[in-house]
């Protein structure tokens, strides 16, 4: 689904991403761990298609060339990222953004927009499995949500959006433990055999209810080792020392 | 770019940029007294409209363009200007639409204001005004029932006579500034309406302003009326074609609310803004001012300007009745090299009245916006509130926003409160909309309509969605 080959990446020439490579498969959990700094969420931005970076190697996705993509063309193919910070944008509805970017994707899929009250009924559905107070939804878009509620509703997006490679960055950092579970409860819906998911975090807790088929781990801008669920174990006992 | 693909590019985002090719009859070039007695004599004006324009010309000899404004403009040559074009097929009136210039007919169809019966707006009775003319008032029948009366104000100056003399110029003297004093000097045309005592008028009246000829002025005249108890929801709204030189539209509007009346004037002013490097595009210099005369008396205002190379506007109210209320909401963008200055004045002369003002500027590309509003509560204004909220939204760097309050409060028992905020759209703000799926055109729609809504809200339901349109394509292009 999701091919990296040797990528580099450069913001401000400070050279970031140093032949980094990955494969994902359809249906596959893949967890990045790394210290901070070492390029995770330059990882997840160039993914989505943000601006800014010097780019050279090479990413396919589903065999196309991401790079020639824009942004929202990716997020109709089924790319959904969870941002660290997710953006507060104020004088926007929450309910509003959701339902336009839904409808933005349905079109863009060639599914029937949704109108009013059928948005209202999914986002209520999809609201209560993840227990996300339906009140907020009429709040201006994370304008004054708490940092765990920000992250909760990524994770309602996502839901919502059922995309094809979801990449979370930290979503799990800041959250309380049923807030953590309710995460992974809305990972493991979606998890099956077509769907991806991209983990960063820096807790081995989230992979004990999301079990990942992959473990990485990123430093000085490629993965020095990979392995399974047992990885990160060994890294939360001994940190990052050990891999320099 | 060639010449021709940059018309088709500007047709893309102006697409009222044609031109109806017809023939004019013209008043000589230049203002004098002849050209001034040239258009009261095609108005078939009496003795006394004369007057009040040869009195209003004396007096604009005696003025000095004002140049106090942020946006600066090459001089004018007013000698140098047409101040009469109407087509040569309304020379005689005709007296239906059956009669009416078919090119006439097809301009405004494709300005999506079709005039035929059959393809009537629903609930919107439209006063067409070309160039210098009113062609077509439609609804007038039904109207009339009510005892409502709405048609050109050229056609009022001879059929209401008393109802015109004792209230044009009541609002906006003659004596006024330098631009109001030549509109009452040398106005064309433009809306009347009366509503009578009690009377809720039954739908939205409006007016289609559209200038078509090339090298003259478009000086309109507006005079609202509400009698006691009465109400009226009013719409205007503008369009030009794309021309290389700058136009000068000049209007006077004044608006007289009675005891217990109420008007609502709405503004969806989309006159060409010029090219993308600035070229051309209208001067939109007008003077809006409405009486809160009666006690208990409300005037709103609310703007939505999104055209026009320069917008300078002051839409005013002046309580002067104890308990009146005035309100003036708006949402003026600006992009590309587009300037505007505006804002608006609420006098408070009478016990107990109150204003609020909302104020939403976006400014996009290379333009620039100022708020420049006036607060005046008068000794006699007690127990009289003001509520001024002033919100500017950037876009990019090249632009700039100016807020520009003058308060003054003379009553110790009144208050005035005054809020403003300057926010910009991040990159950041976009790319996260994009990853959801939105362009980055979407993506600006979406904050721009979230941080104009409670202007929106204001809006004509019917008009509501057209000027969310508008914004948004007001601001292409200047993202990314
Ligand atoms: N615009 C920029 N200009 C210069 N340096 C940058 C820029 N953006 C990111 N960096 C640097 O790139 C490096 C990688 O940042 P990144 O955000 O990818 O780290 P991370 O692995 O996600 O860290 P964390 O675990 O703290 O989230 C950091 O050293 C950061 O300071
Ligand atoms: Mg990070």
């Amino acid at each position: 689904m999701l091919k990296i080959n040797n990528l580099n990446a450069t913001i401000d020439n400070k050279s970031i991403l140093k032949g980094f490579s990955l494969n994902i498969n359809p249906g596959e959990v893949h967890a990045i761990m790394g210290p901070n700094g070492s390029g995770k969420s330059t990882l997840s931005n160039i993914l989505s298609g943000k601006k800014g970076y010097e780019t050279s190697g090479e990413i396919l996705f589903e065999g196309k060339d991401l790079f020639e993509l824009e942004t929202e063309e990716r997020a109709h193919k089924g790319i959904f990222l969870a941002f660290q910070y997710p953006l507060e944008i104020p004088g926007v509805n929450t309910n509003i953004f959701l339902k336009t970017s839904l409808n933005a994707i349905r079109k863009a899929r060639g599914e029937k927009e949704l109108d009013a009250i059928e948005f209202l009924k999914l986002v209520k559905e999809k609201s209560k499995d993840l227990k996300f107070d339906e009140d907020k939804l009429n709040r201006q878009l994370n304008v004054g949500f708490s940092g765990g509620e920000k992250k909760k509703n990524e994770i309602l997006q996502m839901s919502l959006l059922a995309p094809k490679l979801s990449i979370l960055d930290e979503t799990d950092s800041g959250l309380d433990i049923d807030a953590l579970k309710i995460v992974a409860d809305g990972v493991n819906t979606l998890r099956d055999k077509k769907n991806s998911f991209l983990i960063i975090t820096h807790y081995q807790r989230l992979l004990d209810y999301i079990k990942p088929d992959f473990v990485h781990v990123l430093m000085n801008g490629k993965i020095v080792k990979s392995g399974g669920p047992e990885l990160a174990i060994e890294l939360e006992n001994k940190g990052y020392e050990n891999f320099n | 770019m060639d010449n021709r693909q940059k018309e088709i590019d500007n047709l893309k985002d102006y697409k009222y940029g044609f031109s109806t090719d017809i023939e004019n009859t013209r008043a000589p070039k230049g203002l004098n007294e002849n050209v001034i007695k040239f258009i009261s004599n095609i108005k078939k004006e009496p003795e006394w409209m004369l007057d009040f324009r040869l009195k209003a010309f004396e007096r604009f000899k005696l003025l000095k363009e004002p140049d106090w404004q942020k946006p600066k403009y090459p001089k004018i040559d007013y000698q140098d200007l047409y101040y009469y074009s109407a087509p040569k097929s309304m020379d005689d009136k005709p007296k239906s639409l059956d009669e009416l210039d078919p090119k006439l007919l097809e301009t405004y169809k494709k300005l999506g204001i079709p005039l035929q019966e059959q393809a009537r707006l629903n609930g919107i009775a439209v006063d067409a005004v070309f160039d210098s003319v009113s062609v077509a008032t439609t609804f007038r029948e039904e109207l009339t029932k009510h005892g409502i009366i709405f048609c050109p104000i050229s056609e009022a100056i001879q059929k209401h006579p008393e109802l015109v003399k004792k209230y044009l110029g009541s609002v906006i003297p003659t004596t006024d500034h330098f631009f109001a004093t030549l509109n009452s000097a040398v106005f064309t045309d433009g809306s009347f309406a009366y509503i009578p005592e009690g009377v809720r008028c039954p739908m939205e009246l409006s007016t289609y302003f559209r200038i078509n000829a090339s090298n003259t002025g478009q000086f309109e005249r507006t005079l609202i009326i509400a009698d006691k108890g009465s109400y009226v929801s009013y719409l205007e709204g503008c369009t030009a074609p794309m021309r290389d030189e700058n136009q000068l539209h000049a209007a006077n509007v004044e608006l007289i609310a009675l005891d217990d009346a109420e008007i609502k004037y709405s503004t969806v002013q989309n006159w060409y803004p010029g090219d993308k490097d600035g070229k051309g595009g209208i001067y939109n210099f007008v003077t809006k001012r409405g009486l809160c005369k009666g006690k208990n008396s409300k005037i709103s205002w609310t703007q939505v300007e999104t055209g026009s190379a320069i917008t300078w506007k002051y839409p005013s109210c002046i309580l002067r009745g104890d308990n009146s209320v005035g309100e003036f909401y708006s949402i003026a963008i600006t992009n590309n090299h587009q300037k505007a200055d505006t804002g608006t004045k609420m006098i408070h002369l009478g016990k107990n009245t109150k204003s609020k003002i909302i104020s939403k500027g976006i400014s996009a590309g290379f333009s620039d916006m100022t708020y420049r509003g006036l607060v005046d509560i008068s000794a006699k204004a007690t127990n009289s509130n003001n509520y001024t909220q002033c919100d500017s939204l950037l876009m990019g760097n090249k632009c700039g926003a100016h807020t520009v309050p003058y308060i003054k409060n003379k009553n110790s028992e009144s208050t005035i409160a005054h809020e403003a905020t300057t926010s910009k759209i991040s990159e950041e703000q976009l790319h996260y909309c994009q990853q959801r799926g939105l362009s980055s055109e979407e993506a600006v729609g979406l904050i721009v309509n979230g941080f104009c809504k409670e202007v929106l809200q204001q809006l004509p339901m019917e008009f509501a969605v057209e000027a969310q349109k508008l914004v948004g394509i007001s601001l292409e292009g200047s993202v990314g």
